[in-house]
């Protein structure tokens, strides 16, 4: 991994100066079940394209941004900052777009 | 015996210096490296080989090949055909068991054959099985090249610098520099990298710059190229990359190509122009191209007489046979025709050395016609110019190996690893069609010189010996390093970044043994016994420093809301100027961290971390808070505020001697946070009890640390104030059941288990970690947090068994002596049926296992009382 990130506050810079937190997940809520809550803590869509993510500049000015990167090709395509979530209700972690939950097979009935 | 002056010859005459080969003084010049030196003294064998301890001498003089290979000053792996001299350097030979000219491991080449196959470390070494251990030994000891001195020390420094550059241009042959001038005057700001040594130096008159002597070793995502440079490692950080590295020259594959005498042209080239030497005296030359074809006129030049030259352009030849004494070339023989000779010039022409520009994205194809693998499409930013693009003009394709019929001596397609053409058709025959597993078999092209003289030759042989081409066969995948690096260039600099309160010194001064927490510096205890420090406070009165503690504020109109939602307790009812204690969780359940909160007023919370927690909290709390965007700021105090916990039923009365404020139990009650000055200083008291005594933990500007430890030390002398350290604070808190996160709690842990369900306040909205911890709630419990009391004074060790039918149940985290007590205490997890007062559980204390009590309440004033007194 030797790639760079544009930070919204700082401009690019080598990937090892941010913490990655992984992609941009949904809370819900209020789950309905188990299965939801475990979906949303523990699975991730872990796409090969382009996915939307949350870094951290750790090393630099402290911020939290949002990222959007081609798994792939680790090219970054976009980053901005998060806009206020549209529903203030709720803690969610979903920042500006609502990502889809991940789908999560069944598991396979004994 | 050197040369009259060459026009182009690096050294300088006039300037000598001498090192050490095996002990003895060797005379060199400024500008010689340790091979051109070595081989004026007369010196013919540089090396043994890896594995059949073959005499080996100098081939490239580039500094690619293995030959030269020897340690200097210590150093392993040394390519000294390369390695500049420099006075009283002392260099001794490698892999070598008795001395270059005599080496005891040579066994192996006369009669280890058949039981050194490739891969024979996986077959003729395992049977008996018994005999393992011998075999290992041996192999241990044999395997290898050079010798690492386990005792050295770090006497190098290495370092590492980023750089951004506009145009990064490698290679300093013909083209690379060509390419920099005219990036230079499109007015582009320009870096050549050039490894030397007989290619570009800095002059000082060309519109770039030039790092040399200096390898890119790669080319990684992102356009980044680290560059070695010796001490330096540059991560160069270009826009456009130009790959100039050239061609390499490659060998020909035949019995005995492996005897000392044997080199490339390139090599011959060096050592007549930049030393000045005559590299033989006799001399039959092999080429496949003009350029090899020109080193006739310089070895005429250096008074070599040109025995025959063969140009295999012209001439078809079936059979070279390398004829050799002791591992020294003494003729050639050309289709059974001897040619005496002790110096044979042999070369198949050249293969684009295009490693860098496969990395950075380029295909790779093979060009039947010239028989050479030439890089194609390299990516937008990355350019080839010069041989690596495949211009190397023409040549013929050599034969993949003239061997001929009946010849004893070995075939040797990779000289590095010292694999024979018999290894490569052995692998074939047992299954290996395919290049990367071959390579991986057989280790072809996975020594010292990473292909650059066998990987072409290897794919020749495989496709004749599959009866297929080049092509279908294809080329292995090429991967950094492009050339070896030293380990140290990669670890950089040491770094061990330590932080120190401000009380540090002083600590130093009171005989504190220190100790690491994390990245803290902090006293273990004073010298003493850590549990006479623990009794001093039980008795009469102690002072701990515990700046280390994470600092935050948080502030603004919704801060209550903030922490309401981030953590499972209660802070908007709070009153001003009162303490809870508070536990950080993931929305998992999962305990993360836990500290105390003080409400400071309205719209402010003082909030402390554990020690290590302090940045991870802060980024938890930015985190939430970028998808919340509550009106509340977050702010990291913990280097601009020091804290010291004065604890003890005296402290009361050495704080009235410190304060104005009123101390009485009445205004200043358990959990209160006050603003007032101490000994002077501006500070926040905040009454809690980690220890288990009345306490008085004051939090005050950093630069006061000295001096109002100072003021504690003097003003508690009359109670005879003792300052204590993490260890005897350890068994205080354990004493009152205090955790400690990360030693009674894991990942894995949360709070309902870890027996604090006071925490969770089920009654207010959504917070972090809620669902799930009604998750854990609906489910029952797995396993419980919960303290012991040993039945007899042995500790077990934390971590060790809870053990029930000798089976293990659970674990310990925490155990102590308590000089308190009078017994030894602990905390551990049990099943939720044992975790009830009194239940006896089996600990596993050495292999025994010893009785133990479950005690749910703190085993010291589990009332609280002192707490409160």
């Amino acid at each position: 991994m030797s790639f760079l990130v544009t930070c919204p506050n700082c401009g690019p810079r080598e990937v090892g100066e941010f913490h990655y937190q992984g992609e941009v997940t949904t809370r819900p809520k209020e789950p309905e079940s188990f299965r939801e809550l475990t979906t949303y803590l523990y699975f991730r869509r872990n796409v090969a394209g382009v996915q939307r993510e949350w870094w951290y500049h750790r090393f630099g000015c402290e911020a939290w941004f949002l990222a959007e990167r081609d798994t792939r090709t680790n090219e970054v395509l976009s980053t901005e900052l998060p806009r206020p979530a549209t529903d203030e209700g709720a803690p969610g972690m979903a920042g500006g777009a609502q990502a889809p939950a991940p789908s999560v097979p069944e598991p396979p009935s004994v | 015996m050197r040369l009259p002056p060459q026009p182009r010859e690096r050294i300088d005459r006039e300037a000598k210096v001498v090192f050490f080969f095996d002990g003895e003084p060797v005379d060199a010049f400024e500008g010689d490296t340790i091979g051109s030196a070595l081989f004026a003294s007369g010196r013919r064998v540089f090396s043994r080989s890896f594995k059949y301890h073959r005499p080996r001498g100098l081939v490239c003089c580039s500094g690619h090949c293995p030959n030269c290979m020897m340690q200097v000053d210590g150093a392993p792996n040394v390519r000294v055909c390369a390695e500049p001299v420099r006075s009283g350097m002392r260099v001794t030979p490698q892999n070598v068991r008795g001395s270059l000219e005599r080496d005891a491991m040579a066994v192996t080449d006369k009669c280890g054959g058949p039981f050194t196959p490739v891969g024979f470390y996986y077959r003729t070494m395992i049977r008996p099985r018994r005999l393992w251990p011998l075999y290992e030994k041996f192999l241990r000891s044999a395997a290898g090249l050079g010798k690492v001195d386990k005792h050295a020390v770090r006497e190098r420094r290495y370092d590492t610098e980023h750089r951004r550059v506009e145009t990064l241009v490698i290679g300093g042959g013909r083209a690379g520099p060509a390419a920099a001038r005219e990036a230079a005057a499109r007015g582009e700001d320009v870096v050549l990298v050039d490894e030397g040594p007989d290619h570009v130096r800095p002059r000082g008159d060309e519109p770039f710059e030039i790092v040399a002597p200096a390898r890119a070793i790669g080319v990684y995502e992102g356009g980044l190229v680290p560059v070695d440079a010796g001490r330096t490692l540059y991560r160069f950080r270009a826009e456009r990359i130009v790959v100039a590295t050239g061609a390499t020259e490659q060998p020909l594959v035949f019995p005995g190509n492996d005897l000392v005498g044997i080199m490339l042209p390139g090599g011959v080239h060096r050592l007549v122009n930049l030393w000045s030497l005559r590299p033989g005296e006799r001399a039959v030359v092999i080429a496949a191209d003009e350029r090899a074809l020109s080193v006739v006129s310089e070895l005429e030049r250096a008074g070599t007489e040109v025995a025959e030259v063969v140009d295999l352009r012209e001439t078809r030849v079936r059979q070279i046979l390398g004829r050799g004494k002791r591992g020294v070339l003494r003729a050639v023989e050309l289709d059974g025709r001897p040619v005496e000779c002790d110096l044979l010039v042999a070369s198949g022409g050249r293969q684009p050395a295009y490693s860098l520009l496969s990395q950075a994205g380029a295909r790779v194809e093979y060009d039947p016609a010239r028989g050479i693998f030439v890089p194609t499409d390299p990516p937008e930013n990355v350019e080839a110019v010069g041989s690596v693009t495949g211009a190397v003009g023409p040549a013929t394709v050599p034969a993949a190996t003239y061997d001929g019929a009946g010849a004893k001596d070995k075939c040797f397609v990779c000289i590095c690893e010292d694999v024979t053409d018999k290894d490569v058709k052995r692998a074939i025959r047992e299954g290996f069609d395919s290049i990367e597993l071959a390579k991986r078999y057989t280790t072809v092209t996975m020594g010292p010189c990473q292909g650059k003289l066998c990987h072409l030759q290897s794919i020749r042989l495989y496709a004749r010996e599959n009866e297929t081409d080049e092509a279908t066969i294809g080329t292995t995948t090429a991967r950094p390093p492009w050339a070896s690096v030293e380990l140290g260039l990669l670890a950089g600099r040491p770094h061990e970044p330590a932080m120190r309160t401000s009380l540090h010194h002083r600590h130093k001064d009171l005989g504190a043994k220190m100790m690491w927490t994390g990245a803290w510096r902090r006293p273990h205890s004073y010298g003493g016994d850590p549990g006479e420090e623990a009794q001093a406070v039980h008795r009469s009165l102690g002072v701990i420093d515990v700046s280390t503690l994470g600092k935050l504020i948080v502030r603004g109109p919704e801060a209550a809301t903030f922490l309401e939602r981030i953590y499972p307790n209660r802070f908007g009812e709070m009153k001003e100027g009162r303490i809870r204690y508070a536990v950080l969780g993931t929305d998992g359940g999962r305990i993360m961290d836990d500290g105390t909160v003080a409400r400071l007023g309205d719209e402010e919370y003082y909030v402390t971390t554990t020690s290590t927690g302090a940045e991870g909290v802060v980024e938890w709390f930015e985190w939430w808070n970028a998808v919340w965007h509550l009106d509340v700021e977050i702010a990291n105090v913990t280097g601009a505020i020091a804290a010291v916990n004065v604890a003890g039923p005296n402290s009361r009365a050495l704080m009235g001697k410190l304060t104005d404020l009123d101390v009485s139990n009445e205004s200043f009650t358990y959990l209160d946070a006050k603003r007032a000055p101490i000994a002077g200083v501006p500070a926040l008291t905040l009454r809690i009890g980690f220890v288990g005594e009345l306490g008085y933990e004051i939090h005050f500007p950093s630069p006061y640390g000295d001096y109002l430890l100072d003021a504690i030390l003097e003003a508690g002398a009359e109670w005879d104030v003792k300052p204590f350290g993490l260890e005897p604070q350890r068994i205080l808190r354990l004493e009152k059941m205090h955790i400690l996160i990360g030693q009674d709690t894991d990942s894995e842990s949360n709070a309902l288990e870890a027996s604090m369900p006071w925490i969770v306040k089920w009654d207010k909205g959504d917070f972090v970690g809620k669902w799930s911890l009604e998750q854990v709630q609906e489910r029952g419990f797995r396993s419980q947090l919960v303290g012991f009391e040993l039945a007899n004074g042995r500790l077990p060790l934390e971590g060790g068994q809870i053990v029930e039918d000798g089976r293990s149940i659970g674990r310990v985290t925490s155990a102590r002596w308590s000089a308190e007590l009078g017994k030894g205490i602990g905390m551990g997890w049990v099943p939720p049926d044992l975790a009830e007062d009194g239940a006896e559980i089996q600990i596993r204390i050495d292999g025994n296992d010893e009785p133990a009590r479950v005690r749910l309440r703190p085993f010291f004033d589990p009332d609280g009382g002192h707490l409160r007194s």
